[in-house]
């Protein structure tokens, strides 16, 4: 690790590392150049927390993100999610630990376009074991309005919201959200953030944030700052403010 | 209703433009299949039942004069089952109103009672009454050439005495469905018709009373044809019988099961093809249709959907793209087929159709779809899975363009910027590209394959009745006579001058193979019927031996130079053996030819003519024809251009029926593959060019960057479609040969020239719809979302 491990009012005790990464290495072979993604990266997330991942474009956030939730393959290292080794795990099992155990929210929602809000949970929630109804999971996103809206005739916040929603319906053990506010305004932004707040406090869920947005670090349990594929600096916030106190 | 089933529906109604495209491609595979199989199948069924049901014969023969009690000894034959004896003779007929010489074949029927064999199927009015003299039933075809109604009066020339009869019925028969004259292989119902009357009045015409002329019988399950034919022939020699012959040498059953042959490839070589291209085509279109859902198919893996079960989706969604193809094609095809049956049950006279779908059809056709498409969508829905989700939702990587050709060659200059990109995406993407050529390729050798019979159609006619045979009228006399006969023909006023044949029927063996034909003996140097080498040279007749086509020569297995053994299926049946002197182009019907003088010379006859090709004034045919028909040695007379009608309103039509269906299919295949490759390359480009638009490029440009690689590759397309269609066409023209006709293996420049519109067609109205879409292009929602 880069940094000792740090000691706050919350103990963290070994058994409540959600995911352990050592060494993690990521090397993305774009047409005629190699880009190292990440150069050895070594991390533990915790039961319940929000971690804000800060860090400018290219600083290797997302695909550390990509990697914890199973949607991309270290190229070196291990990463362990609750002990079970994901780096080495078939894809069958990384299909059964996203459906069962990760909620995703991306920069551009990705929502399906031919989906009503409601359907475009329920399409998560149906494979999902012990989900919450997709009308309940809307409505902890503040969106029990707008449930037979097709994502083209709602905002960008809304889509995003239900993305969130979508993420959130299985009740997953973690929530990985990539740039969720990127192609928001600040006033939409902080009403995502807050949805994503309301999951994490209520469901306990262990949340990670990308953002290069600096404000948004102030929302969270712990910062990883993140420079050219390696993890700069771990800051425990012991200040936690609320997204609706947010300003950027 | 769960989500994944609801995006299929939605997605389905989204795409409906590409999916209807793709529906129809597989409706056209599928529906040339089942109507092409159906109506064969019904053809095949009716032609089977009615034989059944009139009780056609299985042997005939006939004799100059046999005493009825012969019949008894052929009855008494083993494995013989049922025997009919008949009086057959033919006479000319005297229509009131119709100026030519008409022939009419008196047939009998039995003064009481049905006949046991070749049972009558009346159309119209009702069957002759017992014992009536006068009383007679016509074949329906030459009844509703000349429009007779029952009641209606027709003279018969009998012997030299004009016996009137009344008309009281229109019938069919299973030996007369098809009624080629003893002059021409092509029918001509207003010039021959089938005059059936009761035995005892035609007898004693005849002076045929206690006898008979021919017979016909059926043989016991499991009898010995050969056997049976051997011992009728042993019986009737002394009688003078030409031989016997089993019903697959009848000439109805023969022509009609060798048309139904020759459709049955076409029918069996067109869908089979057709289905082919279909199938790969849908490869094609579904695999670059699951690529552009290439993101979906990430955010579904994302949240933890199997590639089974994404897999499954994709193929769900081409599974209703198929089956509404295939049930559009199904009904369709039976439609169609029903009408095409129904058009050929005309054709060929049958009372009624016997119209099914056989199950295995309908399988086979949905089996062949299904896989086709199948194997396009796994291969596509694989490879969009097997990408880690996190990948498949990042924009593909650049792809590595580079300088084209043209541009390596410093050709940039005179290319403009969108002429440029289009050249470098081509290059980019060479297999994409090249899929879609080949699309539009067959797409436009299908077109060229369905046009292929109306062009060699043509060609043929051009040969056989430009160039072959050049006279106005052919006549022929009621039996072979003197050189003088030609001469009292050229001395009528409005004719130029004439040409003697002498035709005379034979059986030709080479071996164990035996051909029944006739050699038809010419004026070597003639002007008015000349044979043509395959080369298209008109060939000097030789002095000696025997000029036939090369389709008789691969059956006799005989090359010039050859022997043959000629037997003469007249008199005492003389026979000879004569040199094959060469080959000879010939497109319908099989008939030999040798010099007249040597024709006569075998049969060992003096200058003896069967007939001759007049030179007339055409504008006076008319007269011509009655002053013939007051020549009381005229059987027949054929005109040239009646010929050529005839062809088309009948052989020709056999095939350019199907043709023209085919045609059609092929049109809408094209304008289906030409459509998909535009819409799926502009969803494809959407980004990139709403991307363009925003940078300052015109709609125009923006079009241009799009339709131009369209009509670029549509233009490469049609070479390259012209050869595939040309294989196609060379594979039918072999499959199809037959011994009515042959078609010879041409591509006008017309055919080609309507392949081409066609295809271009397609791509201009494509153009135009894209164009519309492109126009309307969000560019809104391409600054909000990535790339």
């Amino acid at each position: 690790m880069n940094n000792p491990e740090p000691t706050q009012a919350v103990t963290r005790s070994k058994e409540d590392v959600v995911f352990e990464a050592r060494g993690l290495t990521k090397v993305y072979d774009m047409g005629e150049v190699q880009v190292h993604a990440l150069r050895g990266i070594d991390l533990d997330l915790f039961r319940t927390e929000l971690v804000v991942m800060l860090g400018p474009s290219g600083s290797g956030k997302s695909t550390l993100l990509n990697i914890l939730g199973g949607l991309d393959t270290a190229t070196e290292g291990t990463v362990s999610y609750l002990g079970r080794d994901l780096t080495r795990a078939t894809q069958r099992e990384l299909t059964e630990f996203r459906r069962y155990h990760v909620g995703f929210v991306f920069q551009f929602y990705n929502l399906i376009p031919s989906l009503t809000a409601r359907e475009n949970v329920a399409i998560v929630t149906e494979i999902a074991r012990d989900p919450m109804p997709p009308e309940e999971a809307l409505d902890l996103v503040g969106l029990s309005d707008r449930l037979d809206h097709f994502p083209s005739q709602l905002s960008g916040g809304q889509q995003q919201r239900i993305a969130i929603a979508r993420a959130i319906a299985k009740r997953p053990a973690v929530l990985l959200c990539d740039e969720p506010t990127g192609a928001l305004d600040s006033e939409t932004g902080v009403v995502v953030l807050e949805a994503i707040e309301r999951v994490n406090r209520e469901l306990g869920t262990t949340t990670a944030v990308i953002t290069h947005n600096i404000t948004i670090g102030d929302m969270a349990d712990r910062i990883i700052r993140m420079a050219d594929g390696k993890v700069s600096e771990i800051e425990i916030n012991n200040n936690k403010r609320p997204p609706s106190d947010l300003h950027w | 209703m769960r989500a994944l089933e609801r995006k299929l529906i939605r997605d389905l109604w989204y795409m409906r433009g590409m999916a209807i495209a793709i529906a129809v491609v597989i409706m056209c595979g599928v529906a040339t299949f089942v109507m092409s199989r159906s109506t064969l199948d019904a053809l095949t069924n009716t032609l089977r039942q009615f034989y059944s049901e009139n009780h056609f014969a299985e042997v005939f023969s006939s004799a100059k004069r046999v005493p009825e009690s012969v019949a008894g000894r052929i009855q008494a034959l083993p494995d013989v089952d049922v025997v009919e004896t008949r009086v057959v003779a033919a006479a000319s007929l005297d229509i009131e109103g119709f100026d030519e010489p008409v022939t009419g074949k008196l047939i009998s029927l039995p003064d009481e009672g049905d006949p046991r064999l070749n049972q009558l199927y009346i159309v119209n009015g009702r069957k002759v009454a017992p014992y009536s003299d006068d009383e007679v039933v016509v074949s329906d075809a030459f009844a509703e050439a000349h429009n007779f109604k029952p009641g209606d009066r027709i003279a018969a020339v009998v012997n030299g005495r004009r016996k009137q009869l009344t008309i009281v019925g229109m019938a069919r028969s299973p030996e007369y469905l098809y009624q080629g004259s003893p002059d021409s292989i092509i029918p001509d119902f207003r010039r021959f018709g089938i005059v059936w009357m009761d035995r005892t009045p035609l007898a004693s015409a005849f002076n045929m009373e206690g006898a008979f002329n021919d017979v016909s019988l059926t043989i016991v399950p499991g009898g010995s044809i050969h056997d049976v034919i051997d011992e009728v022939d042993h019986i009737l020699e002394p009688y003078g019988g030409p031989g016997a012959y089993e019903r697959k040498d009848q000439v109805s059953h023969f022509y009609i099961s060798e048309e139904i042959r020759s459709l049955g490839t076409m029918a069996t070589m067109f869908p089979v093809i057709f289905l082919a291209v279909a199938a790969f085509l849908l490869n094609v279109v579904v695999n670059r249709l699951v690529q552009t859902q290439r993101e979906q198919i990430a955010v579904l893996k994302a949240f933890g959907y199997s590639n089974v079960q994404v897999g499954l989706h994709y193929l769900l969604l081409i599974l209703a793209i198929v089956l509404i193809g295939v049930a559009g094609g199904l009904v369709l095809g039976i439609r169609f087929g029903q009408g095409l049956a129904g058009i050929y049950a005309e054709f060929y006279r049958f009372p009624y159709l016997e119209y099914s779908l056989p199950a295995t059809v309908v399988l086979s056709a949905l089996g062949v779809s299904i896989a086709a498409a199948f194997a396009g969508a796994i291969s596509a829905v694989r490879r969009a899975a097997s990408l880690p989700p996190a990948e498949a939702m990042r924009p593909e990587p650049p792809p590595r363009y580079r300088q084209s050709l043209v541009e390596r060659m410093g050709l940039q200059r005179y290319l403009s910027q969108p002429t440029r990109m289009i050249i470098r995406h081509l290059g980019r993407h060479p297999i994409k590209a090249g899929f879609a050529v080949l699309g539009i390729s067959f797409a436009c050798g299908l077109l060229l394959m369905g046009r292929f019979f109306t062009s060699a159609s043509d060609y043929l006619l051009d040969i056989q009745f430009n160039l072959t045979q050049r006279d106005d009228l052919t006549v022929t006399f009621v039996e072979p006579t003197s050189r003088r006969g030609l001469y009292s023909l050229e001395s009528l006023p409005d004719v130029e001058f004439g040409e003697p044949f002498r035709a005379v029927s034979v059986k030709l063996r080479n071996e164990n193979v035996t051909y029944r034909t006739s050699v038809q003996g010419i004026k070597p140097d003639g002007d008015l019927f000349q044979l043509l080498n395959t080369k298209l040279n008109v060939v000097e007749v030789p002095p000696e031996g025997l000029l036939l086509p090369p389709f008789l020569g691969k059956r006799l297995r005989v090359a010039p130079g050859d022997t043959l053994d000629v037997q003469v299926m007249e008199g005492r049946r003389p026979e000879y053996r004569v040199p094959v002197a060469g080959f000879i182009e010939q497109y319908i019907g099989v008939g030999t030819y040798m010099d007249i003088d040597a024709l006569n010379r075998i049969l060992k006859e003096g200058p003896t003519i069967s007939g001759a090709y007049l030179a007339a004034d055409n504008t006076v045919l008319d007269t011509v024809y009655s002053e013939l028909k007051e020549m009381p040695r005229v059987a027949g007379v054929s005109s040239r251009l009646r010929a050529i009608q005839d062809f088309y309103d009948n052989m020709g039509a056999n095939m350019l029926v199907f043709a023209f269906f085919y045609t059609l299919f092929a049109g809408a295949i094209a304008f289906a593959i030409v459509y998909n490759s535009a819409r799926i390359s502009l969803s494809e480009r959407a980004r990139e060019l709403a991307s363009l638009r925003i940078l300052g490029f015109t709609q125009g440009e923006v079009a241009y960057i799009l339709l131009g690689e369209l009509a670029l590759l549509t233009l490469i397309a049609i070479p390259i479609g012209f050869g595939i269609g040309w294989g196609l066409c060379l594979m039918v023209a072999e499959s199809v040969q037959s011994d009515i006709i042959r078609y010879p293996f041409v591509l006008t420049r017309d055919t080609y020239a309507f392949a081409a519109t066609i295809v271009i067609v397609s791509a201009i109205l494509t153009g135009l719809i894209v164009r519309r879409r492109l126009f309307r292009l969000d560019l809104i929602s391409v600054l909000k979302t990535r790339e």
